[in-house]
């Protein structure tokens, strides 16, 4: 087994650590960070996959905006959780 | 549906699937000789491009079709006001918006003009401005959109409308989005220009008309 | 195995774990995340499976570039109208249909 195929193998394991631990963690918030970081392990197989058209993509949308929405959305749920259960 | 049974299930069907991807004969006709060969012609040097762009022109004039589609569900959903007041801005991110924005602004016009000869190209450019989009309003510079106005839904369906205007002149003259070999690289690059406007917009308006202002005062 | 193998086999398996997701979760935001690994598993099998001879096949992969951009408004979509449904009803999660 030479040092790139190894290397591969590290980084779908990786992948699917990170996807796998996004779905399971109880946390909600920690599942989203866990998401933005699945998202860039994504660009680097995409990197390795000689696609680097679609890693430039995945790094801005997937990473960045998906996990802007995501968090926004997040906060949005809290916020009216706590003023419903203030008020 | 019992948790159980749905892991076993889907775990069957993928272990099914990965047997069936290692044993997978070579395919019948291979597209990449079509491609290459025909890239002289098409208008760029970089077959990504030419794919998105000239073979499969079609498919991405529904895309971009597609994407208007979700920015007017978003906004036929309705912007409901914030029910507590949002947290004020940091200055630490206020100051990194200033200084990293006109340099994603710079690399967004470069992935643009290099996606003619190199990875790049409208759909990469957007991403960027939409990230830049973001940021903007997370530094509190920008507000989110509350009412869209004339000059800003013209910006987003603009680019569209041009692609769809190259459609339609081409559409009537020949074929449906068949470029006339001289122009076709200029026809490329005007078509990725109101497209990378276009989506950066709709891709950071999916953001900007969710998200609530950042209240600039202290708390 | 070829490195491309390697990655298409995972994305068969981040498929699985996503369906699984967004069968098993009740929470609407853990749907939307299962979905979008979903989606990144789906396009690694399309990008990979081609590559398998060593050659990077460009048309799936323009297809692959579509399908990020499209994934992104479809989960921006699924936000705002779960934001919608939580404003409403203050619900995050579908009624449980009985069969009693």
């Amino acid at each position: 087994m030479n040092l790139t195929l190894a290397f591969d193998l590290l980084l779908a394991a990786a992948l699917l650590w990170s996807g796998w631990r996004s779905l399971s963690t109880p946390r909600l918030s920690r599942a989203i960070v866990m998401f933005v970081s699945f998202g860039l392990l994504m660009t680097l197989a995409w990197a390795r996959l000689q696609a680097p058209d679609i890693a430039l993509a995945e790094a801005a949308i997937g990473a960045g905006l998906t996990g802007a929405l995501l968090l926004d959305t997040y906060g949005a749920l809290r916020r009216r959780q706590h003023q419903e259960n203030g008020a | 549906m019992k948790p159980w049974t749905v892991v076993v299930a889907v775990l069957a069907g993928a272990l099914a699937l990965i047997f069936a991807m290692l044993d997978l004969p070579a395919p019948a006709f291979d597209l990449l000789p079509a491609v290459t060969t025909h890239l002289p012609a098409s208008g760029v040097e970089h077959p990504v491009t030419a794919v998105l762009l000239n073979y499969r022109a079609y498919d991405t004039l529904l895309e971009v079709a597609v994407l208007l589609l979700a920015l007017i569900g978003i906004l036929a959903l309705g912007i409901d006001a914030d029910p507590v007041a949002p947290r004020p801005v940091e200055a630490m991110l206020s100051i990194l918006a200033r200084l990293i924005v006109p340099a994603m602004i710079v690399m967004a016009v470069y992935l643009l003009w290099a996606g003619a000869h190199r990875p790049g190209g409208a759909f990469q450019a957007a991403a960027v401005l939409a990230a830049g989009g973001v940021l903007l309003q997370l530094g509190g510079l920008i507000a989110s959109w509350s009412a869209p106005r004339a000059r800003l839904r013209w910006s987003i369906a603009g680019g569209f409308l041009i692609f769809l205007g190259v459609a339609l002149v081409t559409g009537l003259e020949s074929t449906l989005l068949q470029y006339p070999m001289p122009i076709a690289g200029r026809l490329i690059l005007l078509i990725e220009s109101g497209l990378t406007i276009s989506l950066g917009l709709i891709l950071s308006g999916l953001f900007l008309l969710l998200s609530r202002d950042r209240k600039n005062e202290a708390p | 195995m070829s490195s491309s193998m390697v990655f298409a086999v995972t994305g068969v398996l981040l498929f699985a774990i996503g369906l699984a997701g967004m069968l098993i979760a009740a929470h609407l935001l853990r749907k939307v995340l299962a979905f979008n690994v979903l989606g990144s598993g789906l396009f690694l099998v399309l990008v990979g499976l081609p590559q398998r001879d060593g050659m990077a096949d460009p048309v799936p992969q323009a297809m692959v570039l579509t399908g990020i951009v499209v994934a992104v408004a479809a989960t921006a979509l699924a936000l705002a109208l779960l934001r919608r449904l939580h404003a409403l009803t203050g619900a995050t999660s579908l009624p449980r249909d009985t069969d009693a």
